[in-house]
């Protein structure tokens, strides 16, 4: 960490610069949105402009630029777990459990099945 | 009891305690956020029509504003302590107590407009993931908020006896504000843009 005071300064004018690339940022992601994009490229553009800022709020002001490994251990563990989870629609679609199966020779075999009860 | 490594690294992690648990703490609430924003993900693919243009992006984009720049007044708000300047921190904490105050002002106005018009969490799904996520936002910028009232009120003595444990809790104070401002970095455009 920044403990030297001349380091410190010098690092005062990298968060003023961030910040202000943060504003320009949030600009440019309000003026996209004005423009109506289709909405494939709207989604992307605004996650794409939201990703790059949240890096630099990350990388600078969270100072993981520079952090020791055990930060970073801790977060690739959360990265892995973030991206399960953001899979999960995914796994929800590809559920198949409880859904009935509509093949026609399994049903005309299970309904002659019952006929027989 | 005195707690070990509050203020020294621990010499196997080379971290303090305090660092690596707020890092810890921050890691959970990825996941939480994360949850929420899994479940917008299944709510919006699945649905027939989501309402588009329902929320006043300016007031958002003003409320972005405002976060950007109490990140940036608590990151100085640490940076005047490691150089040493107290009173110069105390401007910057203040400010960015404010800062959060007038977000939260925004959003009272925000919600009342809705409020007043019959757009409830149960008026429609779009309504309820909005109110879920901006009110488990706002709950944390409060929380925020409670903790920057400690450290300019009572907390603020422990300067005087010991400084770099005070510093240790700035820094980690402030790991979770700019966490707060990450996590509306994403909320900002998913529901007021998209």
């Amino acid at each position: 960490m920044h403990s030297d005071a001349a380091e410190v300064k010098k690092t005062i004018r990298t968060y003023l610069m961030v910040g202000a690339a943060l504003f320009v940022g949030t600009v440019i992601t309000v003026a996209a949105n004005q423009i109506h994009f289709a909405v494939p490229l709207a989604i992307t553009a605004a996650l794409v402009i939201a990703s790059i800022k949240g890096s630099m709020v990350a990388a600078v002001f969270m100072h993981l630029s520079h952090e020791k490994r055990w930060i970073y251990g801790s977060l690739v563990l959360t990265v892995v777990f973030f991206i399960v989870l953001m899979m999960l629609p995914v796994l929800t679609t590809a559920d198949h459990i409880g859904t009935p199966i509509h093949a026609p020779s399994a049903l005309s075999g299970a309904e002659g099945g019952h006929e027989g009860h | 009891m005195e707690i070990p490594y509050i203020v020294d690294a621990r010499p196997d992690t080379g971290l303090h305690n305090c660092k690596l648990g707020i890092w810890l703490f921050l890691a959970s609430e990825v996941m939480l956020f994360g949850a929420l924003f899994s479940t917008y993900i299944i709510l919006r693919t699945g649905a027939v029509e989501w309402p588009f243009g329902e929320l006043n992006v300016w007031l958002g984009m003003a409320n972005t504003f405002i976060l950007i720049g109490s990140s940036v007044t608590m990151v100085m708000a640490w940076a005047s302590l490691k150089l040493n300047d107290f009173g110069k921190h105390r401007l910057y904490l203040i400010g960015t107590f404010v800062l959060a105050g007038i977000f939260l002002v925004n959003k009272y106005f925000e919600y009342a407009d809705h409020v007043t018009r019959g757009e409830l969490p149960s008026h429609s799904t779009f309504l309820a993931v909005y109110y879920t996520m901006t009110g488990l936002h706002g709950l944390h910028i409060v929380g925020g908020m409670v903790v920057m009232a400690y450290l300019l009120g009572p907390g603020a003595k422990m300067w005087k006896t010991r400084p770099d444990q005070f510093s240790n809790r700035i820094e980690a104070t402030g790991l979770y504000w700019h966490f707060v401002d990450l996590v509306w970095i994403f909320l900002f455009p998913v529901l007021y843009l998209l």
